[in-house]
C-alpha cells in the first residue's frame, strides 16, 4: 500500500471532478447550482491542457440543458465514449426519461449529482435528497458521498464500479454541504486512478457501442410478449453490482489506506440505538455517537454508501446485532407516502431479512426528515433523536430540526449540546459579498491547509441578495482531519469586516468566553467602544472577549489598494488567531500574495505587501470597560407599522432567525404577500443621489434607468407645500400653463444600492460647476434623517392619476407608480429597469410568468419581494413555474385569461337583462386602449359586482368568480437569455407560433447571469464565458429575425441605455398588438466584466457600434401595406472593439491569446457588419417583401 | 540610389518612418508599411493610465463578482492569470519582429517612476529595437517652473536609459523656453534619439452645449515650420540622432526635414488620409527629387540647409524675422 502525500483543499465539487475529468472522453454538461462548478472546472482543464488517463482532453460539451445533456451523453455512451455528465435537481429531473434508457441498455457511466431540493411550494438551491431520491427507479446505482474526501474516492469507485458492474451510477453528495465546503484532502495520484480503470474493460465498452462494421440495434419497440421478460433479464446484473462496488472499494483501500463499506458502522459493538443516515449528516452522527459512548450509551450509525442496489444482506451484516432501535434519517420528504425512501428501504430489508433467518429479530423502527433545502443539522438534534428512541412510544415519521406545531412531528432537542473540544480553532468571518472575505477565507484555508500540517474547513454562508450581500464564513482549523458539516456555534474568533453589520447583527453569540473579536471600525480603539450596541458589549463583558479594532479602509487606502480590505483583514486574523506562528503566518501570506499576483507585476505585489505591513500597524486592542455604556439595543428588522405577516414572518426572517420559525407561521401553498421588500430598509449604499431642483429639466431620465426604483417623482398643487418640511425640495413643473403646479423628485435613500446609473443619465450639466449635474452622489449619513422626513411627506401626496399622464414620453413615465420595487439585484443591474417599466406600464393588470434565473430570484427569493402595488391595492401577479418551460407557464396563463374572459361575456349576454343592459354593452364593447377607458372598465366592473352580489344565482356567482378578466389584462413571459435562447428555447418558439397574445421580454445579458456566466447562443462571438474560456466562435442567434419568419409576431430590440423612448416605444407596442410580442432587451450585467455605472454607455456603444441595432417589426404596419421593419438606430459610427474592449469578458482573450482574440474580433465584425446590411435592407423594403399576416 | 539612414544606431533602409499611431495595432498594418518601403515603424504609444484604469477595472470587475453570492462564485474564467496591460502590446512585439525585417521601436507613455522602469524593461525583453518616449504632459501646475519641466525630462530619460540597453528616443515638445540648451541636456542624459515634436490634441469648445470636444485633428503641411527651424537650429549641435515628425503629408515635406538636418522624418496623417499605400509614393517622390538634383544618397544631403551649413545663419535667427516684418510691410 502507499499512502498519498499529495494534499489538497478543495471543495466537493473539485474532488468529484477531478476524478470524473480523468476517466472519461466525453462530458455533456448543463449549469445548474450547486453542480454548475464541476462542469466549469472540466472545461478550465481543457483549456489549460490537462489530460484524461489516456492522454487527451476530454471533450466538454455544453447543451441547451438537462435533457439535452442527458441526450449527449447516452449518444457518446452509444458510440464507445467513456461519458460523464455534472447536474442537480431540477436538471437531474430532466435526465430521468434517459436514465431509464441508459440504465436499460445496461450502459456504464457516472453521473456526479451534487444532491439538492426540488422545486415544490418554492425553488431551493440548496441540498437535500429530493432528487436522488427521484432518481432511484431509473435503473442507475445511487452511491453516496459524505465528505468532500468521499467525494473525490467514491467518484472513482464508481466509475470503476460501472465498467464492471455495467450498471450505470449516480454518485452523489450533498450540495453545498459538500460541493461547496473546502477541505483539505488527500489527493489520488494519476496512477492510483489509473491502476483503478481496467482498460480491458474500456474496450469491453467500446466493443458494446455501435459500429458499423459490426452493425446491431439497440432502442427496438417491444411489445406485450417480450417486454417483461426483456425488462427481467438485467437482474443478475444487479445482484453482482454491490459486491462489485465493495471490491473496487477494497482495491481502493489497497491503494490509499481508506476503506469504505457498502454500509459502514461505527459505534458501540453492543449498541442498541442506531442511526441509519445518508450523507454529509453521517459526519455529525458519528461524533455525537463518540460523545454519547462516553457517557456510556450504547449507540452507533450505519452510514448507507451504496443505496441502490440495496443490498438487504451487506446492511444487516453490518448492524450489530444487539440493536432494538433504529431511526432512519431521510433528507427528502415523499408526501404520502408510508415513509420516506430509505425508511422504507430498512424496513423492508429487515422483514425480509427476518423473514429468510438472515437477522435474527425485528428491531423497533422509526423514520424521520432531517436537513431539507441544507437544513442545520447538529450533534444536538442527533442526541435528541438517539433520546427520543429510548421512548416508551418514539415518534415514528418525526422531523428534527424545526417546529412542526401543525402535524406534531418535530422532535425536542437541546440545541447546545456540548461535544468534547477537539483542540481546533473555530473563526466566524462576516463580510460583504463584494468585499473579497469569501476569497481571503478561501486562500487562508489554502496557506494553512497546504502549507502546514494541520487540517482545515471552510463553509460560506450568503443571504439571498445579489447587491449589499452578508456573507458569513465558518472557518475551522485543527490537528486533527474536521469533518463537521454543520455551522460554527462556539467560535474562538470572530471577524467583522463590514462595521454597519456590528450594528445590526447578535454575531457575537457564536463567541466562545474568552474569544477574540476584531472589527474592521472607523472609529479609533478609545472611541469604538461607545458606538456598539447594547448586546454587543454586554456579549464583550460577560464572556470576557478580547476586543481589536483596525480601520481597514485607511490601511487599504494608504496601500495603494483603493477600497479592497480583504488581504488586511486576512492578516490581522493570522495576528490574532494563533493558528500559527505570527511572523510564520505573515511570511506565509506575502508568498500567496507573489504567488497570486505573480504575472500582475511588482506594483500589485508590493501594494499587498504594504498593506500587509500596515494591518499590523493598525492593529489595536480595545481597553474594555467595566460595565455597558450604551442603551440601544439591535434595530427592529421591521417597523412596527408593518402588516402582521410581515412583522411575524418576515421580519424574522429578515432578522436571520427564519430557523425558529414554526411550521403553522408559513403559508401552505407558496403562497406570499406582495410588496415586503418596502419594509426591509437595508441601507447598503454609502452614497446616494442628491437632485439639485434648481438644475433639473424634469426629463424623468434617471428614474427611467433605476434599478431599485429608487427615484420617484410627482406633480402636485403648491398648496401641498404649505404642510411640507421647510426644507422638502420642489420645483416649478416644466410645463406651460400650470402655474400652481410643482415638482418634486425623492429618492429612497435607505433602499438605494449607489450605483450611480442616475447620475450617468443625467442630461444636464452645470455650467459653472464642472462635473456637476441635476442629480449627484452624496454621502448617504448626513442626508439619512432629512431624506426620511421628506419621504414621509412625499408618500402622502396625492399619487398622480395615471389616466392623466401622457407616458407615451419617458418624460411622463416617472410619474406613473413603480410596482417592482427595492428588489435584491446587483447596483446597477441591467435588467430591473426594464422589468419596473413594465410594473409601471401595465402594473395594474399585469400577470407576470417568470422563469428561472436572476429575474426569478431578486424576483422571487425571500424573505422580501420587490413586486408591489399600486395605492388602489392593484398590481402585478407574479408566479415562477421552472426554467425551461416559463414560455408554456404564460401561454397556459393567457389561455385562462382568455378563457374566462370569454366566460364573462357570455354570461354578461346571458344576465343582460338583469344586470342592465347598456352596463353589459359597454362591458362588452367600449374599447380599452387609453388610460382613462380602462379606468372606465374598472368603475363598470365595480358596478357590475355590486349588481352580482344583489342575485345569488349559478351564473351571477360565476360571473362573480371571473369579472376582474373583464379588464384587458397583460400576459407578460419574462426571463433571460438562457431560458429563451436555450432551454426554454422550442417552448418559445412554439408558444410564438400559437398567435396568442402574450408578450415576451428577453433581459438579454447573453451569458447565464444567476449561475456564474456561462456561454448561452445569446452569448456573442470573441467574448469568453464559462465553457467559453477560449472565446466564443459561433455568432449569436438571431432571434429577432427567427420571430420575424413568422409573421405574426411583433419584435423589438431595445437598449434603454442607448435609446429610453424606443424601449418605452416598443414596450407599448408589444403589449397593445393583439397577437405574440417578443421584445429583445439589451441588459448589462456583471457577468459583462464593467464598471457597473458605466452600464449605460456600454448600452449606447453597443447600439453604436452596429451590435445591438434598434428595431421594431409590427405586423400591423404590414396589414396597412406599409413596411413593418423599422430600423430606430443610425448607422454604426464606431467599430465593435470600441464597444466590446472595455468589457473585461473580450479583453479576458485579448490579454490570454491576443491572436485569436483579434481573429474573432474581426469575425465578429463581420457578423455585424452582415446583420447591419441585412436589417437596412429589410427596413427599405416593402410590405409584401414580409409574411402576410391573417 | 541609397536611402539608408542611422537612427540611434539602428540601419534603416529608408528615412521614411512611420509615426506612433493606431495604425500599428494590427501587424498585418505594419508588414504593410514595411512592403511599401517604411524604413522603420514606432508602434502607437502604450499609456500607463491605460493600463493602471484597466487594473482598476479588473480589480474593481474581481471584487464585485468573486464570491459575491451563493449561486456564483465567479463570472470570468480564465481570470486569475489576466494580465492587463502590457501583454497585447508585448505580444504586438514580438509578432511584428517576427514579421517584418525593419526596427520596431516600441512607445512609452508613462506616468511614475515605476511605470517607466517596469514598462521600459517589458519592451526591450519582448524585443523592442528601440524605445520613444512619449512624455505627454501638459505642466498645468502654476507652482510648476520651468526648470522643474525640464528636471522632469531628464530624469525620464535618465531612468529608462539606466533600465534598458535598447536605444531611447525622447519626443519633445516645442514649448520650451530654451529649446536648444534642453535638446542639448537631453541628449547628454543619455537620450539617443530627439523627435521633434509631439503633437498636443488641443481642445476646442462646443458654445451650444457648453462641452469640451476632444477630437483627433490630422496634421497639415504647414505645420512643419516649427520643427523645421529647431532641426536645421540644431542639426550637429546636440549629440543624438535627430527625427522629424508634424506635418508630414508628402516627399516635400521628407526632402525638406532631411535638409534641416533630421535622420529619419515620420509620418501618420498622411497615412490616415492616403492610406499605408502612401509610403510608396513619398518614398518614390524622395527618389524622384534626388535624382533630378542629383544626390546619390540620403547622407550626401543631409542637413544641408541647416543652420551650420548654410552660409547666411541668420535666417534661423532674429534678423530673419525682421526682413519676414518688414517683406510683410511692404506687401
Amino acid at each position: 500500500m502507499t499512502r498519498e502525500l499529495n494534499v489538497t483543499t478543495i471543495d466537493g465539487n473539485e474532488a468529484a471532478a477531478y476524478v470524473a475529468y480523468r476517466v472519461n472522453e466525453v462530458c455533456a454538461i448543463y449549469p445548474i447550482t450547486p453542480s454548475s462548478t464541476m462542469a466549469e472546472l472540466a472545461d478550465e482543464w481543457v483549456v489549460k491542457g490537462v489530460e484524461n488517463l489516456w492522454g487527451k482532453q476530454p471533450d466538454v460539451v455544453e447543451m441547451q440543458s438537462e435533457g439535452g445533456a442527458a441526450g449527449a451523453v447516452h449518444g457518446a455512451l452509444q458510440a464507445g465514449a467513456l461519458t460523464t455528465t455534472f447536474t442537480a435537481s431540477q436538471g437531474l429531473m430532466l435526465m430521468l426519461p434517459n436514465m431509464y434508457k441508459i440504465a436499460g441498455e445496461l450502459t456504464s457511466t457516472v453521473f456526479h449529482v451534487a444532491a439538492r431540493s426540488l422545486a415544490a411550494q418554492a425553488l431551493s438551491i440548496f441540498g437535500d435528497h429530493s432528487d436522488v431520491m427521484a432518481a432511484r427507479t431509473t435503473g442507475f446505482a445511487l452511491l453516496s458521498s459524505a465528505s468532500v474526501q468521499e467525494a473525490h474516492d467514491l467518484a472513482l469507485v464508481a466509475q470503476a464500479a460501472c465498467l464492471k458492474a455495467r450498471v450505470p451510477f449516480l454518485h452523489f453528495f450533498d450540495g453545498f454541504r459538500t460541493s461547496h465546503e473546502v477541505n483539505k484532502i488527500a489527493l489520488l495520484s494519476n496512477e492510483h486512478i489509473r491502476s483503478m480503470i481496467d482498460d480491458e474493460l474500456v474496450y469491453a465498452h467500446r466493443k458494446r457501442a455501435l459500429n458499423p462494421d459490426n452493425p446491431f440495434i439497440r432502442g427496438t419497440a417491444q411489445n406485450p410478449d417480450v417486454y417483461f421478460q426483456a425488462r427481467e433479464t438485467v437482474n443478475p446484473y444487479y445482484a453482482a453490482a454491490p459486491g462489485i462496488v465493495q471490491d473496487a472499494m477494497d482495491q481502493l483501500a489497497q491503494l490509499t489506506g481508506r476503506h469504505y463499506r457498502l454500509f459502514d458502522y461505527h459505534g458501540a459493538e453492543d449498541a442498541e440505538r442506531v442511526l441509519v443516515i445518508m450523507g454529509s449528516g453521517s459526519h455529525t452522527v458519528r461524533e455525537t455517537v463518540d460523545a454519547l459512548m462516553t457517557r456510556g450509551e450504547k449507540v452507533g450509525v450505519l452510514t448507507v454508501r451504496l443505496y441502490r442496489p440495496f443490498s438487504v444482506k451487506d446492511f444487516v451484516q453490518a448492524l450489530p446485532g444487539t440493536v432494538t432501535h433504529i431511526a432512519v434519517l431521510d433528507r427528502t420528504k415523499e408526501v404520502g407516502a408510508t415513509g420516506e425512501p430509505l425508511y422504507q428501504d430498512v424496513v423492508t430489508g429487515l422483514v425480509e431479512a427476518v423473514n429468510s433467518g438472515l437477522f435474527s429479530r425485528l428491531p423497533r423502527v422509526i423514520g424521520g426528515r432531517y436537513g431539507l433545502s441544507s437544513k442545520e443539522f447538529t450533534p444536538g438534534m442527533v442526541a435528541g433523536i438517539f433520546s427520543e428512541l429510548t421512548a416508551q412510544q418514539p415518534k415514528n415519521h418525526f422531523t428534527i430540526g424545526i417546529n412542526d406545531d401543525v402535524s406534531g412531528t418535530s422532535l425536542v432537542y437541546d440545541v447546545d449540546f456540548p461535544l468534547p473540544d477537539q483542540g481546533m480553532t473555530q473563526a466566524l468571518f462576516y463580510g460583504l459579498g463584494a468585499d473579497g472575505t469569501v476569497g481571503a477565507n478561501k486562500n487562508s484555508i489554502k496557506i494553512i491547509g497546504e502549507g502546514t500540517d494541520l487540517y482545515a474547513q471552510g463553509y460560506f454562508v450568503y443571504d439571498s441578495k445579489k447587491s449589499g450581500a452578508q456573507t458569513v464564513s465558518h472557518l475551522r482549523f485543527g490537528p486533527e482531519p474536521i469533518n463537521k458539516p454543520y455551522l460554527i456555534r462556539e467560535a474562538d474568533f470572530i471577524a467583522c469586516h463590514q462595521y454597519a453589520f456590528v450594528q445590526k447583527i447578535d454575531m457575537l453569540a457564536q463567541a466562545k468566553p474568552g474569544a477574540t473579536f476584531l472589527l474592521n471600525s472607523h472609529l479609533a480603539a478609545d472611541q469604538v467602544w461607545n458606538d456598539l450596541p447594547a448586546p454587543t458589549q454586554r456579549a464583550i463583558l460577560e464572556k470576557g472577549l478580547r476586543f481589536f479594532v483596525i480601520d481597514a479602509a485607511r490601511v487599504a487606502q494608504s496601500a495603494g489598494m483603493g477600497t479592497r480590505i480583504n488581504t488586511i483583514m486576512q492578516t490581522c486574523f493570522f495576528a490574532l488567531s494563533g493558528v500559527l506562528p505570527r511572523d510564520e503566518a505573515i511570511g506565509k501570506i506575502k508568498q500567496a500574495i507573489e504567488k497570486t499576483y505573480a504575472r500582475k507585476g511588482d506594483e500589485a505585489i508590493s501594494k499587498n505587501f504594504r498593506a500587509v505591513d500596515a494591518a499590523l500597524d493598525y492593529l489595536h486592542e480595545v481597553p474594555i470597560p467595566a460595565a455597558e455604556s450604551n442603551a440601544r439595543e439591535f434595530p427592529l428588522a421591521v417597523p412596527d407599522s408593518a402588516p402582521d405577516f410581515v412583522r411575524n414572518v418576515t421580519g424574522v426572517m429578515i432578522a436571520g432567525r427564519g430557523d425558529d420559525l414554526p411550521v403553522s407561521a408559513l403559508p401552505v401553498d407558496g403562497t406570499y404577500p406582495v410588496g415586503t421588500t418596502r419594509w426591509e430598509k437595508r441601507n447598503i449604499a454609502d452614497q446616494v443621489p442628491l437632485w439639485d431642483p434648481a438644475l433639473c429639466i424634469q426629463c424623468g431620465n434617471c428614474s427611467f434607468v433605476c434599478p431599485h426604483s429608487v427615484i420617484r417623482a410627482k406633480f402636485f398643487h403648491m398648496d401641498y407645500l404649505q404642510q411640507a418640511p421647510a426644507s422638502f425640495p420642489s420645483s416649478h413643473i416644466i410645463a406651460r400653463g400650470f402655474p400652481e403646479t410643482r415638482y418634486s423628485l425623492q429618492i429612497y435613500t435607505e433602499d438605494c444600492t449607489g450605483c450611480r446609473l442616475c447620475v450617468e443619465a443625467c442630461p444636464v450639466v452645470d455650467p459653472k460647476v464642472r462635473g456637476r449635474k441635476a442629480i449627484n452622489m452624496a454621502r448617504k449619513l448626513p442626508l439619512l434623517e432629512q431624506s426620511r422626513e421628506h419621504l414621509g411627506f412625499f408618500e402622502k401626496l396625492p399619487v398622480n392619476d395615471r389616466s392623466k399622464v401622457e407616458y407615451s414620453r419617458v418624460q411622463g413615465a416617472q410619474f406613473l407608480e413603480p410596482l417592482f420595487e427595492f428588489s435584491g439585484a446587483c447596483a446597477g443591474c441591467g435588467e430591473t429597469p426594464y422589468v419596473r417599466l413594465l410594473s409601471q406600464l401595465f402594473g395594474d393588470r399585469l400577470i407576470v410568468a417568470n422563469a428561472t434565473g436572476c429575474s426569478s430570484i431578486y424576483g422571487g427569493n425571500l424573505p422580501t419581494t420587490p413586486w408591489t402595488t399600486n395605492s388602489e391595492g392593484k398590481g402585478p401577479a407574479w408566479s415562477n413555474s421552472l426554467f425551461e418551460d416559463n414560455a408554456e407557464f404564460g401561454l397556459g396563463m393567457r389561455v385562462t385569461v382568455d378563457n374566462h374572459t370569454a366566460l364573462a361575456r357570455s354570461l354578461l349576454v346571458k344576465l343582460r337583462a338583469q344586470l342592465g343592459p347598456d352596463l353589459v354593452d359597454d362591458l362588452s364593447q367600449a374599447p380599452q386602449v387609453y388610460e382613462s377607458e380602462i379606468r372606465l372598465q374598472r368603475e363598470r366592473i365595480a358596478t357590475l359586482k355590486s349588481r352580482l352580489q344583489q342575485m345569488d344565482t349559478p351564473d351571477s356567482k360565476s360571473l362573480l368568480s371571473v369579472a376582474d378578466n373583464l379588464v384587458r389584462r397583460s400576459v407578460w413571459l419574462v426571463g433571460g437569455d438562457g431560458w429563451a435562447y436555450d432551454i426554454g428555447s422550442g417552448g418559445l418558439d412554439h408558444v410564438m407560433s400559437l398567435g396568442r397574445n402574450v408578450n415576451i421580454l428577453v433581459m438579454d445579458t447573453e451569458v447565464y447571469s444567476n449561475t456564474g456566466g456561462q456561454m448561452s447562443k445569446a452569448t456573442p462571438t470573441a467574448a469568453t464565458a464559462k465553457f467559453a474560456a477560449a472565446g466564443k466562435r459561433v455568432g449569436k442567434k438571431d432571434l429577432a429575425l427567427q420571430a420575424i419568419s413568422y409573421g405574426n409576431v411583433y419584435v423589438a430590440q431595445i437598449a434603454m441605455g442607448a435609446n429610453p423612448q424606443q424601449t418605452l416605444l416598443a414596450l407599448r407596442e408589444a403589449e397593445a398588438y393583439e397577437g405574440p410580442s417578443l421584445v429583445l432587451a439589451y441588459s448589462h450585467c456583471i457577468a459583462h466584466g464593467i464598471n457597473m455605472h458605466q452600464g449605460l454607455t456600454q448600452q449606447k456603444l453597443a447600439v453604436a457600434s452596429g451590435y445591438w441595432p434598434l428595431v421594431r417589426y409590427n405586423p400591423v404596419l404590414r396589414n396597412e401595406g406599409k413596411n413593418p421593419f423599422v430600423l430606430d438606430s443610425t448607422r454604426p459610427t464606431i467599430k465593435l472593439k470600441d464597444y466590446a474592449y472595455n468589457e473585461l469578458r473580450y479583453r479576458i482573450l485579448l490579454r490570454s491569446n491576443p491572436g485569436e482574440a483579434g481573429k474573432l474580433m474581426q469575425l465578429a465584425q463581420e457578423m455585424v457588419d452582415l446583420r447591419w446590411r441585412t436589417y437596412e435592407e429589410m427596413a427599405s423594403q416593402t410590405a409584401r417583401d414580409f409574411q402576410p399576416v391573417a | 540610389m541609397n536611402l539608408t539612414s542611422t537612427y540611434m544606431g539602428l540601419e534603416l533602409r529608408s528615412p521614411i518612418v512611420v509615426s506612433a499611431c493606431p495604425l500599428s495595432e494590427d501587424v498585418a498594418n505594419i508588414v504593410k508599411m514595411e512592403d511599401y518601403g517604411a524604413g522603420a515603424v514606432v508602434l502607437f504609444s502604450l499609456f500607463e493610465e491605460q493600463i493602471r484604469r484597466e487594473n482598476a477595472l479588473y480589480q474593481e470587475v474581481m471584487q464585485n463578482t468573486e464570491g459575491a453570492f451563493a449561486e456564483a462564485a465567479d463570472y470570468f474564467p480564465g481570470a486569475e492569470d489576466y494580465q492587463s496591460g502590457t501583454g497585447e502590446y508585448l505580444d504586438l512585439i514580438r509578432r511584428a519582429k517576427e514579421h517584418v525585417e525593419m526596427p520596431v521601436i516600441a512607445s512609452l507613455n508613462g506616468t511614475s517612476a515605476e511605470g517607466w522602469i517596469e514598462y521600459a524593461r517589458q519592451l526591450e525583453q519582448a524585443g523592442a529595437d528601440g524605445i520613444e518616449l512619449n512624455v505627454f504632459y501638459i505642466p498645468a501646475d502654476v507652482s510648476l517652473t520651468g526648470v522643474e519641466v525640464e528636471q522632469r525630462y531628464l530624469d525620464i530619460v535618465k531612468l529608462v536609459k539606466s533600465t534598458v540597453d535598447i536605444p531611447v528616443a525622447i519626443k519633445l515638445n516645442p514649448y520650451f523656453s530654451a529649446m536648444g540648451n534642453t535638446a542639448y541636456k537631453l541628449a547628454e542624459a543619455g537620450a539617443d534619439g530627439l523627435v521633434f515634436f509631439n503633437r498636443f490634441y488641443q481642445p476646442d469648445f462646443d458654445i451650444e452645449n457648453l462641452r469640451v470636444i476632444s477630437d483627433l485633428r490630422y496634421s497639415q503641411h504647414d505645420e512643419i515650420r516649427l520643427p523645421l527651424l529647431w532641426i536645421a537650429a540644431l542639426h550637429g549641435r546636440v549629440n543624438a540622432s535627430v527625427a522629424a515628425t508634424s506635418g508630414v503629408q508628402g516627399a516635400t515635406e521628407v526632402v525638406k526635414y532631411l535638409l534641416a538636418g533630421a535622420d529619419v522624418v515620420m509620418t501618420a496623417s498622411s497615412l490616415y488620409r492616403h492610406g499605408i499605400e502612401h509610403l510608396e509614393m513619398m518614398k518614390r517622390g524622395l527618389e524622384s527629387w534626388m535624382q533630378r538634383l542629383q544626390f546619390d544618397s540620403v547622407a550626401s544631403f543631409r542637413g544641408v540647409l541647416s543652420q551650420q551649413n548654410i552660409r547666411d545663419t541668420t535666417a534661423y535667427e532674429r534678423a530673419n524675422y525682421i526682413r519676414i516684418m518688414e517683406r510683410a510691410r511692404l506687401a
